[in-house]
């Protein structure tokens, strides 16, 4: 194999496959690098792919994907002890082509998607894992693959090596992994007897659900579970955040089997045959966890930069990636072009960036990292709604309290009003203004 | 406590000879948080009786939590050669 490429891209999930496609496409020389038996089959999320960027690069792909469901319900759903208050959203608009979103297993998308960029000419090589950089003077000018394969060479490195970027913390573009930074999620694969799917979330022909939850999780973990419907099985998982596994030594394991024994989780579950279970870090910190995003030589783009948008109602980090991806590809060719790679041709990446949704959303969210750290948005706030509306519910022969006595009843045993509304405030100015 | 090595009997393995972690231990055995026991969601961390810990690598996950949460500077964390480690099916 030749060893030399105009750019070599690290990591075939959605970020590095989408700048390999878009390169390919262009005509230029790419090769794309995958750590994997084959691309997918190191990636996992909760299930959602929203395809904004795809259907832009791959017109109508979910006649061609591997995809389970489109995504036309989505339920959040505050979770106590014994019981839990959703929110349900249903819209027949997500039901009709380009569709909003679909739930989708990685392994299977990414090596279909991994194709693609194959077909418009990149070329892939899986299972080579790089393990450093080659630079000379202030350049980055290609990698290290361990074993046979040795250095390979190119002028624009792409490092799109997932959440865990040491490609990113060698070059010097970010500093030490910190808990602060990340979740961690595990997730099971549950096959459910036939119809089953269909039957326990009422779904009709290729509909599907998302349904994220937010509550206390396992002893004192802070974060939230998700259920996403597949075709004939359930993905289903916790996440939460590292830090409070470290300061809480309870495990996600157990956090995850509490869920999964929840009173209305568990019914959903009957009859299931456990199929996987797997896991995986997310960046959460959003623009506080941005690592400078080029260097001579080289750009960071999906995971790697910490490119998801994690705000309690949005968890979206593939359609980023992709738009990372792409627009790493236009900024490799454009200096291609011009025949200069340097930091300063490379800065364009960060400034194009900046003018779409990518660091725009991270940029408009970034409040919401307060609240998502807030542990009262875990501890107190889910259960305090369930058990209000359990009270204003409750046919007890008392007759039923109004609300506001209930809510202080509640409140003096748990935050004063203050607190309430302080917490107000930030989740107002993380999310709504 | 869940045995979580139930269900990795279920995952597909390439196991290597080498471990792709690396636990300096003379770190871990004066560390009174071991944050590496519980936060692993895979249990490849376990305790020893009367300090520090042990480490399988064989059934890691390559999620990178127990790096993130070590303060010791305890391990050289690195990927498994291409083609090794945890293939994902399902995920």
């Amino acid at each position: 194999m030749n060893k030399s490429f105009d750019v070599i891209v690290v990591g075939a999930g959605p970020a590095g496959t989408t700048a390999a496609l878009v390169l390919a496409r262009k005509g230029l020389k790419v090769l794309l690098l995958e750590r994997g038996e084959y691309p997918g089959s190191k990636n996992m999320f909760g299930g959602a792919l929203f395809g904004g960027v795809l259907s832009q690069l791959v017109p109508e792909y979910w006649q061609e994907a591997p995809v389970e469901r489109y995504i036309h319900r989505k339920m959040i759903t505050l979770l106590a002890g014994e019981s839990a208050v959703s929110l349900d959203f249903e819209s027949a608009n997500f039901k009709q082509p380009p569709y909003n979103g679909f739930v989708i297993q990685r392994p299977r998308f990414d090596r279909w998607y991994a194709q693609e960029a194959v077909k418009a000419g990149a070329v892939l090589l899986a299972q080579s894992t790089v393990e450093d950089i080659i630079r000379e003077g202030s350049q980055i000018v290609g990698v290290r693959v361990r074993g046979r394969r040795g250095e390979l060479r190119a002028n624009v490195v792409i490092a799109a090596d997932g959440v865990l970027s040491l490609l990113a913390r060698k070059a010097g573009l970010r500093g030490d992994f910190r808990p602060d930074q990340f979740s961690l999620g595990v997730k099971e694969t549950i096959q459910l007897p036939p119809g089953a799917v269909e039957e326990r979330f009422r779904l009709t022909g290729d509909e599907g659900l998302s349904n994220e939850f937010l509550g206390r999780m396992g002893d004192g973990l802070h974060g939230g579970a998700f259920l996403y419907t597949n075709r004939s099985s359930l993905a289903l998982g916790v996440v939460v955040h590292a830090h409070s596994l470290k300061d809480k030594k309870a495990a996600i394991y157990d956090a995850l089997e509490k869920f999964k024994r929840h009173p209305v989780i568990a019914p959903l579950l009957e009859g299931g045959r456990f199929l996987e279970y797997s896991a995986h870090l997310i960046p959460e910190a959003g623009v506080a966890m941005t690592p400078k995003l080029y260097t001579g030589g080289m750009l960071v783009a999906g995971d790697a930069a910490g490119m998801v948008l994690m705000g309690g109602v949005f968890l979206e980090g593939v359609n980023f990636a992709m738009a990372a991806g792409w627009t790493a590809a236009e900024t490799a060719a454009n200096a291609c072009e011009k025949g200069r790679f340097d930091a300063q041709t490379l800065a364009q990446y960060r400034e194009r960036l900046e003018g779409s949704f990518v660091l725009r959303d991270l940029n408009r969210y970034k409040h919401v990292l307060p609240v998502v750290l807030n542990k009262r948005l875990y501890e107190v706030y889910p259960s305090l709604v369930c058990r209000t509306l359990e009270k204003w519910f409750a046919v007890d022969g008392q007759g039923h309290p109004k609300l506001a006595s209930i809510v202080k009843g509640l409140l003096n045993e748990e935050i004063g009003f203050w607190q309430m509304a302080r917490d107000g405030y930030q989740l107002g100015r993380g999310l709504v203004w | 406590m869940v045995d979580i090595s139930m269900r990795l009997k279920f995952s597909r393995y390439r196991v290597d000879r080498e471990p792709h972690i690396r636990v300096n231990y003379a770190n871990c055995r004066t560390c009174k948080q071991r944050a590496c026991l519980t936060a692993c969601p895979a249990q490849c961390y376990l305790p020893r009786q009367e300090d520090g810990v042990v480490f399988n690598y064989e059934a890691c996950l390559e999620c990178g939590t127990c790096y993130i949460v070590c303060d010791r500077g305890a391990l050289a964390w690195e990927y498994p050669k291409g083609g090794y480690g945890v293939s994902f099916r399902f995920a």
